[in-house]
């Protein structure tokens, strides 16, 4: 019973972490950027979700939709007013650009989180589930709003699977996440395959923050988590490997479910954090990375 | 060395530690109060500047070894009555202790790898706090029995004498061929270990001389403030504010750090009219400050110097 209660919500806290670190470690491994402003843009789409369904009464599909779109759009602020710059500056040099993206996006991250603070107050808010009721699997009584969130983020990986692997825009990401001068001299310009990106990196990020804000609720306080977590996870699985991230994010996620349930939930973050630091130790490139 | 007494930045560097320690005689409790904690900070980025700027290592926890430090001088004070100066001495010590096992992972993993190392750390030490709250107080904070003084005359020249003399020992030694070498590590740490230089040693040691600073540092910040919580020592958000301070001021200066972290406290202080938007706009100038001037205040005027 309890077994599978644990099998179950962890699977969905699972899906759900694997979503919001799949963009993040896509951006790696493509431009080489650590996204520090990953957990405010989530927590955006998640509040401006809240806000268009419950103020503006658009619907919750509509409310949703702005969630997505308003990732979107602070995403390529993101891109265009923070890393971009950055990467073109001649007054960086090239082996500091990396920690200069991080303060940066950082800097840029909390701007987003006071701004929301300040139109939408740190208190915590819960997006009107798109599904409602419960239902009884395997003998536990579970949210039909868990298993829609489950069911949207394995469909999204999905996707971004096929997209990826089988459309031209999508081989042109994956080529230049293995050599981005070799996909220059075949004509592309990078700085197009960067917006492609960050574009899919929006969305993902988008998805996950509104249905992160269905199943948990945010407060402008997760930013700092959200972006934590989202960074450990990909890490763990190997900076710039998706499918790393995919595992990580399932062991994440069992693990801290698995603790909340049988020791107790103030210890939650704590074992995962733990096996973080082992994994550094023995395996400092993570699960799958390649270096 | 010698030719560094003769330097405009030095005769600048000591105009400004004058005309500072003349401040009691004129202004307010409240000012002081205000610079003695920015002292303090500055100390923290300072620390924070000799690692990552010189030994190149991406340290987003140094609330870790500021934590270590300020909470085991407040521990040892609040709980078992030791006494201040024991307290700050092994408040210290703690955090140098902490600062090797910081160092364990930078000399196996780099970049952002070490960077989440760190950051873990915090996080790791954060919930050891909330777990441990019969010790550490838990979320409420700890409240310290004994302060150093309550003269805040008195307790403004302890800050500004012990900035003054950390940027000294720290400035110091990034000039030294010991911060040569460490700059080397940073950068091409292959070659310069080719170059026969001992790089882990070099390494260990900017981490116990950064780890000492931070902890003494946070230490005397505990005495000071008469609590240690984790929203003033600990928390991330305070290690980022270190950070900023020192990006701000400009990396690899040291002396910077210390200009950029008085900045940042003065000028949040500053906007507190502003209310919830002074955190914005303080983060607002100093990515400006990122995007435009990526030296820093420091590096921007240095660089006009050497141009001219």
């Amino acid at each position: 019973m309890r077994a599978f209660q644990i099998l179950i919500d962890g699977f969905a806290i699972s899906a759900l972490y694997a979503l919001g670190a799949t963009g993040f470690t896509l951006i790696f491994g493509v431009s080489g950027v650590l996204n520090l402003s990953h957990g405010a843009i989530m927590v955006a789409a998640a509040v401006a979700a809240w806000a268009a369904a419950s103020i503006l009464n658009v619907g919750t599909y509509a409310g949703a939709l702005i969630g997505v779109g308003v990732a979107l759009l602070t995403s390529f602020a993101t891109y265009f007013a923070v890393v971009k710059p950055i990467q073109d500056s001649r007054r960086i040099p090239n082996e500091e650009k990396e920690i200069f993206v991080l303060t940066g996006t950082l800097l840029w991250g909390i701007m987003v989180q006071e701004v929301i603070a300040y139109f939408f107050t740190n208190n915590a808010k819960t997006v009107l589930p798109i599904v409602e009721g419960v239902v009884e699997i395997l003998g536990v009584r579970t949210p039909r709003n868990e298993i829609f969130t489950a069911i949207v983020c394995c469909f999204v990986i999905a996707l971004l699977w096929l997209l990826v692997n089988r459309t031209r825009t999508g081989k042109a990401v994956l080529a230049a996440s293995m050599n981005p001068r070799g996909v220059t001299l075949l004509g592309l310009e990078l700085t197009n395959i960067y917006v492609v990106v960050w574009a899919i990196y929006g969305i993902l990020a988008g998805i996950a923050g509104v249905l992160l804000g269905m199943f948990l609720g945010v407060s402008s306080y997760s930013v700092g988590p959200l972006t934590a977590s989202a960074f450990s996870i990909v890490v763990l699985g190997g900076l710039g490997s998706v499918s790393g991230s995919l595992i990580a994010a399932f062991v994440v996620g069992y693990l801290e479910t698995l603790t909340a349930y049988l020791v107790s939930p103030a210890y939650r973050t704590i074992p995962a954090l733990l096996l973080l630091v082992f994994v550094m130790y023995i395996r400092p490139q993570g699960l799958l990375g390649r270096r | 060395m010698a030719s560094f007494f003769t330097t405009r930045l030095f005769f600048i560097s000591l105009a400004l530690v004058v005309i500072a320690a003349t401040l009691p005689l004129y202004v307010s409790g409240y000012v002081l109060g205000l610079l003695t904690v920015a002292f303090y900070f500055g100390v923290f980025a300072m620390a924070w500047d000799l690692l990552f700027g010189f030994a190149g290592e991406v340290n987003f926890g140094p609330t870790f070894l500021i934590g270590v430090g300020a909470y085991t001088a407040g521990i040892l004070n609040a709980q078992f009555g030791w006494s201040v100066y024991a307290c700050i001495v092994l408040g210290a010590l703690a955090s140098v202790i902490a600062g090797l096992v910081l160092a364990l992972p930078a000399l196996r993993v780099r970049g952002p790898y070490f960077g989440l190392t760190t950051l873990v750390a915090v996080l790791m030490l954060q919930n050891f706090i909330v777990v441990f709250a019969d010790l550490t107080g838990g979320e409420i904070g700890l409240t310290i029995p004994d302060v150093i003084t309550i003269n805040a005359g008195a307790n403004y020249w302890i800050a500004l004498g012990f900035m003054t003399i950390s940027a000294a020992i720290l400035y110091g030694l990034s000039q030294s061929p010991i911060g040569l070498v460490l700059q080397a590590s940073g950068q091409d740490p292959v070659q310069a270990g080719a170059l026969g230089f001992n790089i882990v040693k070099h390494k260990l040691a900017a981490f116990i001389v950064s780890a000492f600073f931070s902890g003494l540092s946070g230490a005397l910040l505990v005495f000071y403030f008469g609590t240690a919580s984790v929203g003033t020592v600990v928390d991330v958000a305070v290690g980022v504010n270190v950070i900023v301070s020192a990006v701000l001021g400009g990396r690899r200066t040291v002396l910077g750090a210390a200009l950029g972290a008085i900045f940042l406290i003065v000028a949040g202080e500053f906007l507190r009219p502003t209310g919830e938007f002074a955190t914005f706009i303080v983060s607002a100038v100093a990515l400006l400050v990122v995007l435009f001037f990526p030296g820093g205040f420091l590096g921007a005027a240095l660089s006009r110097e050497a141009r001219s």
